[in-house]
């Protein structure tokens, strides 16, 4: 009997690192469309002052484009 | 060649009840994070995942080929009686399993089921050890690990870039998340599990002669295994969604969220890679994973160990019971029939069983009974006028159960396997109808006395939880 240790250690890798980046980004999004709490925001938006928040919101939607095209790959590895 | 026809239909129509049964075991998997965190309210849930179900059944007829040729040998002499013998061994266990809330491999029941169905009438040689192996013992071991470390990391991550938002803001957003996941595995499991059945079928129409060895399913064969698994997933396999979804740990947003993205992920890398993993252990473990990755987030190991013990359980127990009902079912017409009579009064009996304490949506999200604060006011409209209804007609058949079961299960374990050969399967009085699945397990015992612990352990969760 041989065990496939190359298939499962790449199943291992591809699933780590794919739910990271997706969880990642997504959450990413989330913070991008979601207010600020005052309290943090002298901290949070020392750095980038100005229009930080239209940054975000576009930024943000990058994140969910980017994961609704990851669900869309999803997709067609199932249908494939 | 009418002899032939009659147990072909016997078997497509249990292979349908099989894949029925798959479907409402494995609601759970897309579905339970998701109406515990209340991304979905149960019921739309349910619908939604019983929609794509179908749809994926409809994609693609891959894995229908597959079926045969892996783990059991085609050509070493499969008649229809092994796989109907197989298709019933799975049920049963995926009926237990669902009396105890366990959410076990479906595939396992079935691979279980074929395989002792296999070993008892055509020997060793019918399986495939090493398959056995490769594709059932080290992805159980391997799937839940796999599927944990990824749901375990993606939660401290997702907890750590979202510390400074106030959970209120994007707990929506995370719903959202979650469902999309929940959709993904849904398909996945349609055109997997929906799969299965067609192969099965498409194997017992090969060995009747019915369709050319190495054809495609039928279309009617892709249509109703599609909608007995869409119908099964409707029906809701509440009792697993309550253990996925709220026993095995408390599930907020952020954790559903990436609980059922892992799932996802680790469903569709590992089939594309060609390292097919069960889609309930991997469910089970990223819920887990997720339970460990939030901070004061608790595991409850008592539930995770009993579920283990189940999956480690379904594979003998399916081909143990499959294994009987194949020495019956080779006897000839009266034995297939002795099987099927049998199964459909163990079916009754489990279904009973388990309307002793209903699971269903209304109350899916209670932790063993005491409802929660969340969803005390939607349960409260609805769980009344049901338990009062319930209560009524229940109450004879629940005395007849409660007086008759558990005595001749333990009596069963003392009786010797003499008296095994069941009788004329003429079921008249009330009370011998929790019986009869007695003398099959009885039966069980007799052809294997070696497995009447597994079996019997197996029995002690449920009646746990019941």
């Amino acid at each position: 009997m041989n065990i496939d240790w190359a298939a499962l250690g790449q199943v291992f890798g591809v699933s780590l690192v794919v739910t990271v980046a997706m969880v990642g980004v997504f959450t990413l999004g989330i913070v991008g469309t979601s207010a600020k709490p005052s309290r943090d925001a002298a901290t949070g938006a020392a750095g980038t002052a100005g229009g930080s928040g239209a940054l975000a919101r576009s930024g943000a939607y990058a994140c969910f484009a980017l994961c609704a095209a990851a669900v869309a790959y999803g997709i067609y590895l199932i249908v494939a | 060649m009418e002899h032939i026809t009659l147990l072909i239909g016997i078997v497509i129509i249990t292979a349908l009840v099989f894949d029925f049964t798959n479907g409402f075991h494995d609601t759970a998997n897309a579905m339970a994070t998701t109406i515990s965190t209340g991304a979905l309210r149960p019921k739309t849930a349910v619908a939604m995942s019983a929609v794509l179900n179908l749809v994926g059944a409809f994609l693609s007829v891959e894995v229908a080929k597959t079926i045969s040729g892996g783990i059991i040998d085609e050509g070493s002499g499969i008649q229809p009686e092994v796989i109907f013998a197989g298709l019933v061994g799975a049920i049963v266990w995926n009926l237990l399993t669902w009396l105890a809330g366990l959410p076990s491999s479906s595939s396992h029941a079935l691979f279980g089921g074929l395989i002792g169905a296999t070993l008892v009438s055509v020997g060793m040689d019918g399986v495939n050890g090493d398959a056995v192996v490769m594709k059932v013992l080290i992805p159980a071991v391997a799937a839940p690990l796999v599927a944990g470390v990824a749901a375990l990391v993606a939660t401290r991550l997702t907890y750590r870039i979202a510390r400074d938002r106030d959970p209120r803001d994007t707990a929506k957003g995370y719903r959202a998340g979650q469902i999309a996941s929940a959709a993904l595995v849904s398909l996945a499991h349609g055109t997997n599990d929906a799969q299965k059945t067609m192969g099965v079928i498409t194997l017992a129409l090969v060995t009747g002669g019915v369709v050319a060895p190495a054809s495609d399913p039928p279309m009617w064969v892709i249509v109703s295994a599609g909608v007995a698994i869409a119908l099964g997933t409707y029906l809701g396999g509440w009792r697993i969604i309550r253990t996925m979804g709220k026993g095995l740990t408390d599930i907020q947003p952020p954790q559903g969220f990436a609980a059922q993205t892992g799932a996802a992920t680790v469903i569709l890398a590992s089939s594309h890679l060609g390292f097919a993993l069960s889609t309930t252990q991997v469910c089970s473990g990223s819920v887990m994973g997720s339970g460990l990755g939030r901070k004061g987030g608790v595991v409850r190991w008592s539930t995770a160990g009993r579920m283990v013990i189940a999956w480690g359980l379904t594979l003998p127990a399916a081909g143990l019971v499959a294994g009987a009902a194949a020495l019956l079912a080779d006897q000839g017409d009266w034995g297939v029939a002795t099987v099927a009579v049998l199964a459909v009064i163990a079916c009754g009996a489990i279904w009973l069983a388990s309307r002793r304490k209903p699971v269903d949506h209304t109350n899916v999200n209670d932790v063993d009974g005491a409802p929660t604060p969340a969803v005390a006011a939607v349960a409260a409209d609805a769980t009344a006028p049901a338990t009062a209804d319930a209560a009524e007609p229940v109450g004879i058949v629940t005395a007849a159960v409660r007086s008759v079961a558990p005595p001749p299960t333990d009596a069963a374990l003392a009786q010797s396997a003499s008296d095994a050969a069941p009788a004329a399967p003429s079921a008249t009085a009330a009370d011998s109808l929790p019986a009869r699945p007695i003398g099959a397990e009885r039966e069980a015992r007799g052809a294997a006395p070696a497995a009447a612990t597994p079996v019997t352990s197996a029995a002690a969760p449920a009646k746990a939880t019941v």
